[in-house]
C-alpha cells in the first residue's frame, strides 16, 4: 500500500479513537469540565501532560532546529525540560491542595484581590492564544504534507475534531483523549529513531545511539568507509568542519543568553496555565507529586531521543548531499523537493550540490541547498528506507502532538472566560448549568478565533513565543511561588510585581522584534541577554517589587495566611487544635 | 485525619523545605552549572562517545532531572507517613 493510503487510514483509525473516547469521557458537571472531577490517576495524568505539553514544534521541528544548533539547541532541551522540576516541587502539590478549577481564581483567591483575577485572566488568555495559533496551523501543515488536501481544509477538519471533543467532554475528555495522544505520538516519534540508530550503530537505544561507533553497515548508509568505528559524534564534528561550520558539540552563543534562555525557558513552563491547571486533576496531593514525575518521563523519552535524530540526520543529510552530482541524489531528496523543504540551486553551474554556510538563495553565499528544518523528522522513515506504514504513522503522531496541546489551551481559554470573567466577576450568582453553558460556548468560540489563526497566520506568531514564555515566567510564576512560600506575599506586592514584571518584558520584546529589529543582536542586548532570555531577569523584578512593595503595606489578613498554611500539608485540617495534642 | 500539634505541622513543612533545597541545588548544578557554566571545561574529559559538558547539556541533566522528582516523590510519601499527614 501506497503511503498516502497508509497515512489515511492510522489517521483515520486515531481520529475514530478520540472521537469515541470523548463521548465516552463527556461531562456532566463543571468539575467535570475544569477539572475532571479530580479523578484521574497520576500516570495518567503525566500521559496528558506529556501530550499537553509537546507540541506541533517539539514534533516536527525540535529536532531539525537543534541540528543546525549544535550545543546551542540544549537551552530547549534542558528548559523545557527542567521546568517539571520546579513544579512537582514547588507548585503540584501544593495547587491540588487549593483544589480550585483555575490559576486566575487562585491568585484571586490567594491574594485577595478582583483586579488580579482579572490581570491573570488576560495573562492566561493572550498567553493561550499565542501557543494555540502555531498548533492549528501545525494540523494544517500536517494534514497537507501527508494527505495531499490544503491547509486551510487541513484546519478545518482539526478544528471541527477539537470543538467535539473539547466542548462535549471539557477537562475530562481532554485528558483521556491525550492519554491516547500521547501513545501515538510517542510511538510514531520512537519507532524510526530506533531503526535510525540500530542502522548506524547497530545500538537500539538512540540515546546511547549518539554516543557509539559506527557500524559496516552505517558506513556503507554514508558511503564512507573511513568511518567505521569511529564515534558517531568525531564523524560529525569533523562534517561540520569540512563544511565551513564550527564542531557540533561546540556551542556559539554566549554563556550568559544560553544560561538566561534556559532559565525563562524552565520557570516559563512552570508558569503556563494549561500545565499548570492538569495538577488540579489527580485525586491527592501526592498523586500531584508522582504526576509531575510520571509526565517528566514521558516528556524526556522523546526530548532524549530529539537530540540524537538531530546527529543522525544531519550527518546522514550531509553526507548523502553535499558534493554530490544533482542527478546522483537519493530518491527521499527528489520526493521532498515537491514540498519545498528541501531544494537545490546551482549557483555555479557545476551540477553538483554544495553546502556551506549562507542562505541557499542568497547569491554571495557558496550554500546551494534549502534544508528546511522540519525535513529531519518528516524525512526520517524515507531515510532509514523503513516500510511505508512508518511514515504513515509519523503524520499521526504529528496530528496528535498539534491537537492535544491544542484542546489543553482552549480549555484554559474557555476557563477563563466562564470561570473567572462571568461567575468570577460579571455574573456571580449564575448557576452551574449556566456556567458550564458559559463554559462550552467560551471553548466553541475559542476554536474558531484559534482556526482563523490557523488560516490566517498573523505574520509575528514566530516573534510571539518568547513572549508566551517570557510572561509567564514574569507573571505567574513568582506571584504563585510566593503564595504558596510566603505566607505574608501581600496583594499589594503581588498587583505590583506582576505589573512591573509584564510592563518590562513586554517592553524589551517589543523593542527588539518590532520597534528597532535592526539592534536585535548581542551587542544590541542589555548585558547580552536576548529577548528569549529576557524572563528570568522580568521574574526577577517582579519578585523584587513584591518584597519592596509588600514591606510597606499591610500584610495580608489572617484567614489568608492560615489558607497558605493549609495548602503546605495533606489532609483538611487548617487550625491547630488547642491544647496540644 | 488524625489531629496534629503546630509544631509538628511546622517541623513537617521545615523537612520538606530541606528535602526541596537540596533537590534544586542538584537540578541547578546539573543543568546552570555542568550544562552551561563548566561546559567547555568538562568536554575535555569524554564517557563513550560523548564530551561529558555536552552530555550533561543534551543528555544528561534531563535524565537527572527525571530521578530528581522521583526521590523527591518516594522522601515525601516517606515523610508524609512519619508525620501521619498522609492522605487515605
Amino acid at each position: 500500500m501506497s503511503i498516502l493510503t497508509w497515512t489515511w487510514i492510522i489517521t483515520g483509525l486515531s481520529f475514530t479513537l478520540y472521537i469515541y473516547i470523548a463521548y465516552a469521557a463527556r461531562a456532566k458537571s463543571t468539575g467535570d469540565f475544569y477539572a475532571a472531577e479530580q479523578s484521574v490517576p497520576a500516570y495518567m495524568n503525566g500521559m496528558a501532560t506529556g501530550a499537553d505539553w509537546m507540541s506541533a514544534a517539539s514534533f516536527i521541528s525540535m529536532a531539525g532546529l537543534i541540528s543546525f544548533m549544535g550545543r546551542d539547541g540544549s537551552f530547549y532541551l534542558m528548559g523545557w525540560t527542567g521546568g517539571y522540576v520546579l513544579l512537582a516541587m514547588l507548585f503540584g502539590p501544593y495547587l491540588r491542595k487549593y483544589g480550585k478549577f483555575t490559576i486566575p481564581q487562585f491568585m484571586a483567591d490567594r491574594y485577595y484581590s478582583q483586579s488580579i483575577r482579572l490581570l491573570s485572566l488576560l495573562c492566561a488568555i493572550f498567553v493561550s492564544f499565542t501557543y494555540v495559533a502555531g498548533q492549528m496551523r501545525g494540523v494544517g501543515v500536517v494534514f497537507s504534507r501527508f494527505m495531499g488536501v490544503s491547509i486551510n481544509m487541513g484546519v478545518i477538519i482539526g478544528m471541527a475534531l477539537v470543538f467535539f471533543y473539547a466542548t462535549l467532554g471539557g477537562m475530562k475528555g481532554i485528558t483521556y483523549t491525550q492519554v491516547a495522544q500521547y501513545c501515538v505520538l510517542i510511538v510514531a516519534y520512537m519507532v524510526p529513531a530506533i531503526f535510525i540508530s540500530m542502522n548506524f550503530t547497530g545500538n537500539p537505544i538512540p540515546q546511547l545511539g549518539m554516543g557509539s561507533t559506527i557500524t559496516a553497515s552505517g558506513a556503507a548508509l554514508l558511503n564512507d568507509p573511513g568511518t567505521q568505528g569511529k564515534y558517531m559524534l568525531d564523524v560529525l564534528n569533523g562534517i561540520q568542519k569540512d563544511i565551513g561550520f564550527g564542531a557540533y558539540t561546540n556551542g556559539a552563543r554566549p554563556r550568559i543568553d544560553v544560561w538566561f534562555i534556559t532559565m525563562s525557558l524552565m520557570i516559563g513552563t512552570a508558569g503556563l496555565p494549561h500545565i499548570l491547571i492538569r495538577f488540579f486533576t489527580v485525586p491527592k496531593m501526592r498523586d500531584a507529586r508522582s504526576s509531575a514525575g510520571y509526565a517528566l518521563i514521558c516528556i524526556a523519552i522523546l526530548y532524549t531521543t530529539a537530540p540524537s535524530i538531530a546527529v543522525f540526520a544531519r550527518t546522514n543529510f550531509v553526507k548523502s548531499i553535499n558534493n554530490v552530482k544533482y542527478v546522483d541524489a537519493p530518491s527521499w531528496f527528489k520526493n521532498w523537493e515537491k514540498t519545498k523543504l528541501v531544494a537545490f540551486k546551482d549557483k555555479n553551474g557545476d551540477g553538483i550540490m554544495t553546502i556551506a554556510k549562507g542562505k541557499w538563495d542568497d547569491p554571495k553565499s557558496k550554500n546551494e541547498v534549502k534544508i528546511d528544518q522540519d525535513i529531519m523528522v518528516l524525512a526520517n522513515p524515507e531515510i532509514a528506507k523503513l516500510p511505508n506504514w512508518v511514515v504513515g504513522l509519523v503524520g499521526a503522531g504529528g496530528l496528535a502532538a498539534a491537537l492535544s496541546t491544542a484542546a489543553g489551551l482552549l480549555l484554559v481559554i474557555s476557563a477563563a472566560v466562564s470561570h473567572d470573567l462571568m461567575k468570577g466577576m460579571l455574573k456571580p450568582d449564575m448557576s452551574e448549568k449556566e456556567e458550564l453553558v458559559w463554559a462550552r460556548v467560551g471553548a466553541g468560540v475559542a476554536v474558531c478565533i484559534a482556526g482563523l489563526f490557523g488560516i490566517y497566520p498573523p505574520g509575528f506568531v514566530a516573534q510571539v513565543v518568547a513572549f508566551a514564555f517570557g510572561l509567564a515566567a514574569a507573571s505567574f510564576f513568582p506571584c504563585i511561588l510566593m503564595g504558596i512560600f510566603n505566607k505574608k506575599a501581600n496583594k499589594e506586592g503581588a498587583l505590583a510585581g506582576m505589573f512591573v514584571g509584564i510592563v518590562f518584558v513586554a517592553v524589551y520584546i517589543s523593542y527588539f522584534k518590532f520597534i528597532n529589529p535592526a539592534v536585535n543582536n548581542k551587542d544590541g542586548w542589555w548585558f547580552g541577554i536576548s529577548p528569549e532570555g529576557i524572563g528570568t531577569v522580568g521574574a526577577a523584578l517582579n519578585f523584587a517589587t513584591m518584597w519592596i512593595v509588600g514591606k510597606f503595606t499591610p500584610e495580608p489578613p489572617q484567614e489568608i495566611q492560615d489558607l497558605v498554611g493549609s495548602l503546605r500539608y495533606p489532609g483538611k485540617l487548617v487550625a491547630p487544635p488547642s491544647g496540644g495534642h | 485525619m488524625s489531629v496534629h500539634a503546630t509544631k509538628e505541622l511546622q517541623a513537617y513543612w521545615k523537612e520538606n523545605l530541606k528535602i526541596i533545597i537540596v533537590h534544586l541545588a542538584i537540578w541547578f548544578f546539573v543543568s546552570f552549572f555542568c550544562g552551561i557554566m563548566v561546559v567547555d571545561q568538562l568536554d575535555a574529559y569524554m564517557i563513550g562517545g560523548f564530551p561529558l559538558g555536552f552530555w550533561f547539556a543534551n543528555q544528561g541533566s534531563m535524565v537527572i532531572f527525571v530521578i530528581l522528582i522521583w526521590t523527591y516523590v518516594w522522601m515525601m510519601n516517606k515523610l508524609d507517613i512519619k508525620y501521619d499527614v498522609h492522605e487515605g
